[in-house]
């Protein structure tokens, strides 16, 4: 009588626990594509290095990061639960891509609206948010798609309903932390090359979304007795 | 609990800021008056005969000149270990090897080879190290302390009497080449200057490389009387790399260089002095007083012999400003006025005596000059300032005479005697010395007891800021008691602080006696209230909570600290801000406010409903004002003025006033803008009130809105284009423009005062004849079996008055199908409190405006716009608690100060002194104020604190803000019929919102409320001086602590002391308000009983 329930818990248990693993495993890749930004490219281009050719190298972990996101969808498939429609892949990949423009645009207003210059430096800043877009919206538009209405309740309270959407939270909501914590230096009279706009706020974009990276799995491990999603 | 005594708590309150400010000021600022009078060459400095006056001589003034030229070589924080010989022949020592350490050969081999030619000194420079600082005392012989009150605070001229002064003075040609701050103290001064920006400290060899260029060639041309040459490697290299790296080596083996050059040019006729003008500390700054710090190299040289004996073993300690009178002599040139420094004697021997005792009567003679002009010194000072002890001048006055005495008798006595000329020397010496240490008490060192005083003050302050806020609510919370206690201590403090300076007979010092009163109150108060506190509480519990508020609230401590982010602070306070308010967006779609729950609920997961209360705002709407709040503060943005630390930075151009315009075309553009952010001010506040029904009374004050407003509006705009275009005006005209520009200025401010008093006098904006004329009592006495008695009735009976008059309006306007909105029902007294605030808030803001430069009005504009948005935005973050108790969270006080300090920056302020808009002193009184003062520093006080005052006035607006909206919101659900939320909202709903009259409703709470809100800004602004102060203290050693942290306490303090003003004005008319709402409540009873 009583087995029943148990034997459920158990097995959910379990799946929570492999789930956790996968996660893990596809946090590892995306911090590896990172790294693998920063080292590869310097067999190609002379002169390449993560400060003095910033520009490059955010193109490069931009494409990076979303490359092994988009992978890392299609071959995990963590949101078995929405339905897609083959027949609107390409519609919807079309929907995706604007999504991300926007959202590009979106964090460039906000930047310009948080004191950046207006005129100078323009593509330093959109690269900026381009940056900022990849370690955010990327993973949102992946895991959940072109819906809006999802990303509001992921991001509200009692709004997740997997461990998925619980780590693109907490991945998100930290590469947004590291972003704000990364403007901190540039008044400081260090005179260090990173202190340049944009570096120290991508740098701590990046930071913040491997800590993101690193963070969320420990977490939802940690408290794995606590969380329950409704699932159904 | 009664208003007056909240209000008188608050007082208490900021007593004990003021108090702390006080008592860390005195410790930390030390003040010295400026006097601008000036030695010449034909008034001797006191009586009797000039020493040497010999016929002839053509550059003699009160001696003859030994030197005719000089070349003074100042290398920037030379310290004297930098500059001593290297002795290497100490048996069994290993010579250290230090990259500083005998560099300076060349120093050392003159010292050698010409024992007498030569002499190096320790001399001992007085704080505040900082470069600028020494140059004034090399120059003027005087101990400058970071506030010279002097009659120019505009620039950093020096005004008092100087060496370079009496050079140019007395004809002589100054060539000065370095360090660009000689520009600002002595502008006009060179007869050739070659400036080199000094600012960079990581640049080592800009300004070196510059004197380099251009010192030879000068030394050659022969075309000079004074050559100062002032090198910052040494300085900038110790600032960045600190004494112990290679590259100091480099530096002051290049230093060497440069004097071993200049002694091969030099001629018979002239003297040399290499100096440091302050030393540096082991990492390289300086600054304080540590020995380090003060120790400075001297080295003198001269191609002719200038000394009888030979140097002493180890080199003699010298004050450093003793070199200014030496100087002044050596070259014939009057002693500066306000020197206190003495004369280096050894310099006046003759090298061969050609009469017996004439080298002594030579050194006595210099002395008696010296102690003389002192002594006419310190006579004119003590004249026109207090601060130095009346005893001590005494006693050095009677010395002084003394020793003139004995020395006038010595030069009438035919034969002297070594002895008797040596006693004169001592008592000379005697004198000058005791004036330099009084002066050094008095001006310059820290009272660290006093320092800490008032921090321990300030800190004790925001405790009981935090504790008395948490307090408040409590229902076991009695003030009066307290308060009154408290004060009994107080008096006690001070009687007690008087009978014991009474009888130790020490000076009563205001000072002191207000933070003795502060403490002996404060200690009983916390005393009383901790144990009622703690025993029920955590401590955590005070804190501001939430989370990242707290946070936000540490971040801005802690940039008090980093003098980077002082100077970035309009930067870093629009950051946070912004900040602030996004996190305020994000928390209300956490907590599920911002959207409808039909949104975030997945109906296919089976969502529960939200345990949240109901969204009151469409979440567009509430994103609407996010956006719009953002957008306004980086408009405001726009208008910043650069700190001058940071080079790279322009300030904005429209800060300037519109007359120092040249394109017509584009003037009239930005004219026309200003006269439209004018009238759109003028304009949106009568909308807000017609939108809530206040423009319907026919009381004064709103008359005054009506008509008054666009008077001021129209007189203001007049002003700005006679005060634009005044030069284009035809010459007929000019006198007409000229009255015109005194006469509007004025007659705005006395519109805007008698708007004020108005408003004061009949704040109550209610059209209560149209409820009078229909009367309806079943409906109002229902509840109640006889007529109002007791206060408790009528608190009662108002509310449904105010009830009844709504129905009142709705049917009529139901009757006469009028299509006006809902809205007009509400009548007045649902706004009753903030319609008189924000009438207040714009009256004041006019004269202030007026202040400004023209294309600051746009900033005004947007200061309202902004504060207006927030409000909006807060209010959708908080729940209105109906019977009470009222909260206003602590984000909104943050947010409000935070945009007070923002605004502070955005109207072209900054917080040092040159970039104080002193032309505000000239509005109104384009020819100035004559010799009155307080009038001229309220208006330019008024201009810099415009937006403190503002903010503060208008602080009660965030408790009332929330009600005024609960209005829109009520109307916002029922405008959509149909919808959801409708059929949940209950039959009581239906009901006309109370608005305002919810808090009169409940006086005990709302007094609580306002304490609470009033507490609370007093201790975000309490932290703010807090730090500020803990880290001009922590700081002091600082080597940006005179021109960055000193006057950011300053204008903190001022800042703080301008917004607990402002904030008890609009508590007291919000306590207007709330009288005249009861007494006009009584009446309505009255009428209706009979």
């Amino acid at each position: 009588m009583s087995a029943g329930p148990f034997q459920i818990a158990t097995q959910e248990y379990t799946m929570k626990n492999t789930d956790i693993k996968r996660l893990l495993y596809t946090h590892l890749l995306c911090i590896f594509s990172i790294i693998l930004s920063i080292f590869i490219p310097s067999f190609f281009l002379d002169n390449f290095s993560v400060l003095e050719t910033h520009l490059t190298w955010l193109c490069i972990c931009s494409v990076f990061v979303t490359a092994v996101n988009l992978v890392l969808y299609l071959v995990v498939k963590p949101n078995t639960s929405t339905k897609r429609s083959s027949s609107h892949k390409v519609t919807r990949f079309l929907k995706c891509c604007i999504y991300f423009l926007m959202s590009c645009f979106l964090f460039h207003v906000i930047f310009v609206l948080y004191g950046a210059p207006l005129i100078e430096l323009v593509l330093e800043t959109f690269l900026f948010a381009v940056i900022l877009s990849t370690f955010t919206t990327v993973p949102c538009l992946c895991l959940l798609g072109p819906n809006v209405k999802a990303w509001l309740r992921v991001f509200s309270r009692n709004g997740v309903t997997s461990i998925w959407e619980n780590s693109l939270q907490i991945t998100t909501i930290s590469s947004f932390v590291g972003t704000w914590l990364g403007a901190f230096p540039i008044p400081l009279d260090w005179e260090r090359p990173w202190q340049v706009w944009p570096i120290s706020c991508t740098l701590g974009a990046t930071f913040g979304y491997v800590a993101g990276l690193v963070i969320s799995p420990l977490w939802i491990y940690w408290n794995r007795k606590q969380l329950t999603y409704k699932t159904n | 609990m009664q208003k007056i005594s909240v209000l008188l708590f608050l007082v208490w309150v900021s007593f004990l800021f003021y108090a702390g400010i006080a008592l860390f000021t005195s410790g930390f600022l030390l003040t010295r008056l400026e006097l601008t009078n000036h030695s010449s060459c034909q008034e001797p400095p006191g009586p009797g005969p000039l020493p040497w006056k010999r016929q002839g001589e053509p550059r003699a003034c009160w001696m003859a000149p030994r030197f005719s030229r000089v070349v003074l070589v100042l290398i920037d924080a030379l310290r004297f270990d930098f500059a001593q010989p290297q002795r290497s022949h100490i048996p069994g020592k290993p010579s250290v090897s230090l990259p500083f350490l005998g560099k300076l050969h060349s120093l050392q081999r003159i010292l050698e080879i010409q024992p007498h030619h030569a002499r190096l000194y320790q001399s001992k420079a007085d704080p505040p190290t900082t470069t600028m600082q020494r140059l004034k005392a090399l120059t003027t012989g005087s101990l400058p302390t970071f506030i010279d009150a002097g009659s120019n605070f505009a620039s950093y001229a020096i005004v008092e009497d100087n060496l370079i002064k009496q050079l140019a003075s007395t004809g002589r040609r100054v060539v000065f080449m370095g360090d660009d701050t000689w520009k600002d103290l002595f502008p006009g001064a060179f007869s050739q200057a070659f400036f080199f920006p000094s600012f960079n400290v990581k640049d080592l060899h800009t300004v070196d490389n510059g004197i380099l260029e251009h010192l030879y060639p000068t030394m050659d041309s022969g075309e000079w009387d004074a050559l100062i040459a002032h090198f910052l490697g040494v300085d900038h290299c110790g600032h960045k790399h600190g004494p112990h790296h290679p590259e100091m080596a480099k530096k002051l083996s290049q230093m060497d260089q440069v004097i071993q050059g200049v002694v091969e040019r030099l001629e018979n006729d002239t003297l040399l002095v290499v100096i440091g003008d302050h030393g540096m500390t082991k990492s390289g700054d300086h600054g304080g007083d540590s020995e380090l710090e003060i120790s400075a190299a001297l080295f003198l040289y001269s191609p002719t012999a200038l000394f009888r004996r030979a140097p002493p073993e180890e080199p003699e300690v010298v004050p450093q400003i003793n070199l200014v009178p030496t100087l002044a002599l050596l070259l014939g040139l009057p002693i500066p006025f306000g020197n206190i420094g003495e004369v280096m004697t050894e310099l006046f021997s003759e090298v061969e005596d050609l009469q017996p005792h004439s080298s002594t009567l030579a050194q006595a003679s210099a002395l008696h000059l010296n102690a003389q002009q002192v002594s006419r010194f310190l006579h004119t000072y003590s004249a026109a300032a207090q601060d130095l002890q009346v005893e001590e001048l005494h006693r050095l006055r009677n010395l002084f005479s003394k020793a003139s005495a004995d020395y006038q008798q010595l030069l009438q006595s035919p034969q002297r005697a070594e002895a008797a000329l040596q006693t004169v020397i001592a008592e000379l010496q005697q004198f000058l010395r005791g004036v330099r240490a009084m002066c050094i008490d008095s001006w310059a060192r820290f009272s660290l007891v006093r320092m800490a005083g008032g921090a321990a003050l300030l800190a004790a302050g925001c405790f009981l800021c935090l504790l008395i806020s948490q307090w408040a609510t409590s229902p076991d919370f009695y003030l009066c008691p307290l308060l009154l206690v408290s004060m009994a201590w107080g008096l006690a403090g001070v009687a007690v602080c008087v009978g014991l300076l009474a009888t130790t007979e020490l000076k009563l010092d205001p000072v002191v006696l207000g933070a003795m009163a502060a403490m002996g109150s404060l200690l009983h108060f916390l005393w009383k209230a901790w144990p009622s506190w703690g025993s029920k509480r955590p401590l955590a519990a005070l804190l501001p909570t939430p989370g990242p508020v707290l946070f936000l609230l540490l971040i801005r401590f802690a940039a008090f600290f980093s003098d980077s982010f002082v100077v970035a602070e309009a930067r870093a306070t629009h950051f946070l801000l912004c900040s602030l308010i996004l996190l305020l967006l994000a928390q209300l779609h956490w907590e599920g406010k911002l959207l409808p729950p039909k949104l975030l609920t997945v109906p296919r997961l089976g969502f529960s409903s939200p345990a949240g209360p109901i969204p009151q705002h469409n979440g567009m709407h509430v994103l609407g004002l996010g956006v719009g709040l953002l957008l306004c503060i980086r408009l405001a943005g726009l208008f910043h003025r650069c700190p001058e630390e940071t080079p790279a930075c322009h300030s904005s151009p429209w800060l300037s006033p519109l007359a120092s315009m040249v394109g017509g075309r584009a003037k009239n553009l930005w004219y026309g803008a200003c006269v439209g952010a004018l009238v759109a001010l003028s304009a949106a506040v009568r909308l807000w009130l017609h939108h809530y029904g206040n423009l319907k009374s026919p009381e004064p004050p709103v008359l005054f809105v009506r008509w008054g407003l666009p008077l001021m509006v129209l007189g203001t705009a007049a002003y700005w284009a006679l005060a634009s275009g005044a030069d284009e005006a035809p010459p007929r005209l000019q006198a007409l423009v000229a009255g015109a520009s005194v006469v509007l200025p004025r007659a705005v401010a006395a519109l805007a005062t008698s708007g004020l008093l108005l408003l004061l006098w009949r704040p109550v904006t209610v059209l209560a004849k149209a409820t009078m004329g229909a009367p309806r009592t079943r409906t109002i006495l229902t509840p109640f079996s006889g007529p109002p008695t007791s206060q408790a009735d009528l608190d009662y009976v108002v509310p449904q008055i105010y009830r009844h008059m709504q129905e009142e309006f709705r049917g009529r306007l139901e009757r006469t199908k009028c299509q006006g909105p809902l809205t007009l029902a509400a009548c007045q007294l649902g706004n009753v409190y903030s319609a008189a605030m924000v009438t207040a808030l714009t009256l004041l803001a006019f004269p202030l405006l007026l202040l400004h430069a023209e294309r600051i009005s746009l900033v005004f504009l947007l200061l309202f716009l902004q504060s207006f948005l927030l409000l909006h935005l807060l209010a959708a973050g908080i729940p209105i608690s109906t019977p009470g108790p009222f909260t206003v969270p602590w984000q909104a006080v943050s947010a409000w100060a935070l945009m007070a300090s923002q605004t502070f920056y955005s109207t072209g302020h900054q917080p040092v002194f040159p970039t104080i808009h002193w032309h505000a002193a000239f509005v109104g009184f384009p020819e100035g104020h004559g010799s009155s003062t307080w009038l001229p520093a309220l208006l330019v006080g008024a201009n810099t604190f415009a937006s403190h005052l503002l903010y503060a006035v208008g602080c009660p607006l965030l408790l009332f803000w929330p009600f005024l909206c609960e209005s829109q919101g009520s109307q916002k659900r029922r405008q959509p019929p149909g919808n959801e939320a409708e059929a949940r909202v209950g039959p009581e709903e239906e009901e006309e919102p109370l608005m305002e009259m919810r808090l009169w409703n409940a006086p005990h709470h709302f007094s609580v409320a306002l304490l609470q809100l009033g507490l609370k800004y007093l201790f975000v602004l309490g932290i703010q001086i807090l730090a500020c102060a803990l880290a001009a203290s922590i700081l002091r050693r600082h080597l940006m602590v005179w021109k960055v942290f000193a006057p950011k306490f300053i204008f903190e303090a001022m800042s703080f002391i301008v917004s607990s003003v402002g904030l008890f004005l609009g508590l007291s008319l919000v306590m207007r308000v709330d009288g005249a709402v009861s007494s006009w409540s009584r009446q309505l009873v009255l009428a209706q009983h009979r």
